[in-house]
């Protein structure tokens, strides 16, 4: 299908992109032939290349939007978004990953996992043709099997298979929506949809939207597509569930928006209603099954799909609204910075299963104890972190896409949202409140520790500056 | 410039003693007090620069020392200050509170460092809030306040601190989210869609549709009526107040709560004023049943500080009294406008005064560890100058002639009785009931035969066992005190009944007693504390006759420059009613539009 709109077909223009892969190939060969106890060059490679990655992403910003490849893939803000979001995640995760890795038996092919995953998820972003979609989805997909079963005790092979199967499950209804819209439109390209669905037969249109929210959806962890998450979450090293929650995430959470935006913002069928719901389902049950975990990594497990409802409201308001897109733009990087941050928090003591166990071993560590609290009060959406300007701007699109319900639905959620995030950091704080303790504190790894400060100044930092950050995204 | 300067100077400050671990305790004391003067100082320099300007000046023009940064564009979110006759006595406020209370907190043992950075993170919400001409930032830093408040309840309350913490935190986070509703409402009804406070006031969103306009006023209403405290809101008020420490709650009443009310003036009123117009009649009975209802739930109470709290609602009863009459246009202009500077003074007039009786009743704390009034009595003969700072905070409190409450709640009836005779009749007879209640305070602390509370002394608990739950402090830590200061080793057999350090052990030992293992703190402060009590106890003879010592130098540094100022302002008011003034007649204007 041609596309309209500017087209080339300059390889510079995927320079980002390449980059990745590159740095996954050489990253692959170099492992090959590096001795085990060497293999962190391969993490500098990654390093370089995810870094070089958002770098290459910036003069694309600068640019106007080009559509490339037959207008399969798209190239505007929202991909720069994720690009940048994506890369700079990849960047953290690889960074702190570091120590949990080191010495790994598979240690290379963790580190080219995570930037094949993340070329994925920026081809789910920049897909603009439901063929390009479905292999994006393929891409941002199959990485991450490998990566959640890295452990390979039984809790994470059993949520691998788990994870597997939804994302079979997923993918098939993904192949049936884009058969059914083909059928309804005769074409897959997004242009030639957004044209033709408004005439096309009803019961088409609904049945191929909701296969292709279902693989969206399953992406990026959103109720009724969110049974992994917890299982995987929970079955994987902390590195690797910062990873797995956050990068496919941004792809899949703009591939949808993308949707919205175009093929089916006026098909004849209330999609924007579907999403609407959709997120409204993800943050209410999200933080209902949250308020009962004693797992660190199981609680931040149901916030993300509670985080997930949140940012669906951009995504539900995306036609609707000029609010949407630097909603959208605002809260995928504030929930990128955050949810890592959290992570490495997590990750930072890595013994501490629960959250009692994760306050006794934080004791001595105020520093720590104060990152977390920033994160996490910045998942509750507290000011001045990036995260509160993200759910104004979210708040404040879909009252004026007329999901007025909704925004009101999304702040009780806040306040409920409040209760878990405090059994977290609470006695932590608590903890750290009391200078003198029995015992000398656990250890921490100085990587994860320092993702975390990083995170949480980053968090205000983007908070303060959101301003500039949409400048520099073009919005 | 200038006013960011004041606004951010605190948290700087603050930012630098949490980098400086190796700080003696003085050298964080004495940095928190120069800090806070600082900043006073810098406000006392912009309210001699600052022109009030003649008839309507403010709210929408007039304003000074105004700085405005693109912050969001998308959404015409700036970091945008400035000053006018609204705020400016409540920055200046809001400094001399701090200072008062930086220099109350002088002998801070209980992690001092971060006890000062705390506060002056506090300091800098509550000056942002009130300098603040951007919704969002406003929301930024009324949201903050919340934040840093848990903490100081959180952190160094006593009694049931935790719960107390958890629910002031949980009803005015609730409260604030419902701000932000509104918030976004006033930006997507404007014509220009913008989060700029003057430009919304200048031209209001909302104007055609009245039932959108009720709602945001609704949603608005709520955020502010939460945090004020207004009947039927203000229940979590009493609980975070008994359980603060004195400072905290010097601050939480002072200047937490005017938060709200000055949300209502500089919000709520100029820029929904059609729906403030329609609904003015329910502010003016919400004012009148808040002050009903603090000041008789008030007598009830047996504990002076939750007395005192009570008397927060009953006065911010008549700040929203006031501000509701001035949204009945049918009333003579004059006549609200008088009201509302009313409103606008006791806002002033209620961070001195109670501000200061809450510091007094930290003093009772210090010397008993309990509120009970049942414990003590006659403490005019053992600490004059207890008795007369109490005395004075009273008699200001209460309204007398030549206190600034006097001016305040003169004005607010006054107008009242002239626009809404019925609800200004009722509301007067708040003013007896508090009379009262306060002149009976006072009979029972400082008159009678001295009863001093010994806190470590078993017949008096069990005394105290059958006040019920609503006494839970005393009720609660009083009988796991004993054994909690005998451990750490300098309880009452050493020292004394007086030392106050183990009693603030004690209780806090009791709330790691609920943690089981989790803490063992607690007991570890024993040594400064041993030294402390020597030089500060003058009794520590075996057994200890019960003493009461007299305030120190630095809770009379602290409170006696605040009832001073209340004086001040009650016999020569013109300094303050010059700024006041225009700015309520702009604010009255904008809302009879």
């Amino acid at each position: 299908m041609t596309g309209t709109g500017a087209m080339s077909g300059s390889p510079t223009d995927l320079l980002p992109e390449l980059l990745l892969v590159l740095g996954a190939a050489v990253g692959l060969l170099l492992g090959l032939w590096t001795p085990q106890h060497r293999q962190g060059r391969v993490r500098l490679v990654a390093l370089t290349a995810a870094l070089a990655s958002a770098a290459a992403a910036v003069p694309a910003l600068l640019g106007d939007d080009v559509t490339v490849y037959g207008g399969t893939w798209v190239i505007d803000e929202v991909t720069g978004v994720v690009r940048l979001t994506v890369a700079l995640s990849t960047a953290a995760v690889l960074a702190l990953s570091s120590r949990s890795l080191a010495g790994h038996p598979r240690e290379t092919e963790a580190y080219v996992l995570m930037l094949l995953g993340a070329t994925g998820a920026v081809a789910l972003a920049a897909a603009g043709d439901m063929l390009m979609l479905v292999a994006a989805y393929l891409v941002a997909s199959v990485p991450l099997y490998a990566l959640a079963g890295f452990v390979k005790d039984s809790r994470g092979t059993e949520a691998t298979l788990k994870y597997y199967l939804m994302g079979a499950f997923a993918g098939v209804l993904m192949l049936v929506g884009l058969t059914t819209l083909v059928l309804a439109t005769g074409g897959s390209g997004y242009a030639g949809l957004t044209d033709r669905l408004p005439g096309a037969p009803t019961s088409l249109v609904a049945v191929g939207a909701i296969g292709l929210l279902a693989g969206v959806g399953f992406k990026a962890g959103a109720v009724p597509m969110h049974f992994w998450v917890p299982d995987v979450i929970a079955g994987t090293t902390p590195a690797m569930a910062a990873f797995i929650t956050t990068v496919p995430k941004l792809g899949a959470v703009a591939a949808a928006f993308r949707l919205l935006e175009g093929p089916l913002a006026e098909p004849g069928v209330d999609v924007a209603l579907v999403v609407a719901v959709i997120a409204a389902l993800s943050m209410t049950w999200g933080n209902l099954a949250a308020f009962q975990q004693t797992e660190v990594l199981r609680l931040m497990a149901y916030s993300t799909v509670s985080q997930v409802g949140y940012l669906f409201m951009a995504v539900a308001v995306a036609a609707r609204t000029d609010l949407a897109e630097p909603a959208l733009a605002l809260y995928l990087a504030g929930y990128a910075v955050t949810n890592v941050g959290a992570f490495a928090a997590a990750a930072a003591l890595p013994q501490a299963r629960t959250l009692t166990d994760w306050a006794r071993a934080a004791r001595r560590r105020p520093w720590l104890v104060g990152s977390l609290v920033v994160v996490l009060l910045g998942l509750v959406g507290t000011p001045p972190t990036a995260v509160f300007v993200g759910k104004v701007t979210v708040f404040a699109a879909a009252a004026d896409g007329s999901f007025g319900w909704l925004m009101v639905l999304a702040a009780v959620n806040t306040v409920a949202s409040l209760f878990y995030y405090l059994r977290w950091f609470g006695p932590a704080v608590r903890m750290t409140a009391r200078p003198a303790g029995t015992g000398p504190a656990a250890d921490v790894l100085p990587a994860p520790a320092r993702t975390a400060y990083a995170a949480a100044v980053g968090s205000l930092l983007l908070g303060a500056g959101a301003g500039l950050w949409l400048l520099l995204v073009g919005l | 410039m200038l006013l960011t300067v004041v606004v951010l100077l605190p948290v700087v400050v603050a930012a630098v003693l949490m980098m400086l671990p190796r700080l003696s305790q003085r050298a964080v004391a004495w940095s928190w007090v120069a800090a806070a003067a600082v900043d006073l100082a810098l406000v006392i320099w912009m309210w001699i620069g600052f022109d009030p300007g003649r008839g309507t000046s403010g709210v929408v023009d007039g304003l000074a020392y105004d700085t405005k940064v693109r912050w969001i564009p998308t959404v015409d979110a700036a970091y945008h200050v400035g000053v006018d006759g609204l705020s400016l006595p409540l920055i200046a406020l809001t400094s001399l509170l701090f200072l008062a209370v930086a220099i109350w907190s002088q002998r801070e043992q209980d992690r001092p460092r971060r006890f000062a950075a705390v506060f002056l993170f506090l300091q800098t919400t509550c000056l942002g809030t009130f300098a603040a001409l951007d919704l969002i930032l406003f929301f930024v830093f009324f949201d903050l306040s919340i934040v840093g408040m848990y903490f100081v309840i959180a952190g160094w309350g006593h009694g049931n601190n935790r719960r107390s913490a958890l629910k002031f935190f949980l009803y005015t986070f609730v409260g604030s989210l419902a701000l932000l509703l509104g918030f976004i409402g006033l930006f997507l009804g404007g014509e220009e869609r913008t989060f700029d406070m003057v430009r919304l006031a200048a031209r209001p969103p909302l104007d055609d549709s009245p039932l959108l306009c009720g709602l945001v006023l609704l949603a608005i209403g709520i955020g502010l009526a939460v945090k004020t405290p207004l009947f039927p809101f203000h229940t979590w008020l009493p609980d975070a107040h008994t359980d603060a420490p004195a400072a905290g709650s010097a601050i939480l009443a002072g200047v937490l709560l005017k938060l709200g009310t000055y949300g209502f003036v500089r919000i709520a009123m100029p820029m929904l004023p059609a729906a403030w117009q329609r609904w003015a009649m329910v502010a003016v009975v919400v004012g009148v049943v808040s002050v009903l209802w603090g000041a008789f739930v008030a007598l009830a109470q047996r504990d002076a500080k939750r007395m005192i709290a009570y008397t927060s609602v009953n006065h911010m009863g008549y700040v929203i009294l006031g501000l509701g009459v001035a949204g009945l246009v049918g009333a003579d202009p004059e006549a609200r406008t008088i009201a509302t500077v009313g409103a606008l003074v006791q806002m002033v007039s209620h961070g001195l005064l109670t501000g200061a009786l809450f510091l007094l009743t930290g003093v009772l704390w210090s010397r008993g560890g309990t509120y009970d009034f049942s414990r003590w009595g006659g403490l005019a003969r053992p600490a004059p100058l207890f008795a007369a700072a109490l005395a004075v905070a009273v008699f200001g409190s209460l309204g007398l002639p030549g206190f600034s409450s006097f001016i305040a709640e003169f004005q607010v009836f006054t107008g009242t009785i002239q626009a809404a005779p019925v609800a200004g009749v009722i509301a007067v007879t708040g003013i007896l009931v508090t009379a009262g209640l306060f002149l009976l305070a006072v009979q029972r602390l400082l008159t009678g035969p001295p009863l001093l509370a010994v806190p470590d002394a078993g017949p008096v608990t069990d005394d105290d066992g059958s006040t019920g739950s609503e006494f839970g402090v005393t009720a609660d830590t009083a009988p796991r005190r004993a054994p909690a200061a005998a451990h750490a080793g300098h309880g009452a057999m050493d020292h004394g009944a007086m030392d106050h350090g183990a009693m603030d052990h004690g209780a806090m030992d009791h709330g790691a007693m609920d943690h089981g293992a989790m803490d063992h703190g607690a007991m570890d402060h024993g040594a400064p504390d041993d030294a402390d009590a020597q030089t500060t106890t003058p009794t520590t003879t075996t057994p200890p006759p019960p003493s009461f010592p007299d305030l120190r130098m630095h809770e009379i540094a602290s409170i006696v420059p605040l009832l001073v100022l209340s004086v001040v302002i009650g016999l020569a008011p013109v300094f303050l009613l010059d700024v006041i003034a225009p700015a309520a007649a702009a604010v009255v204007e904008l809302v009879s539009r």
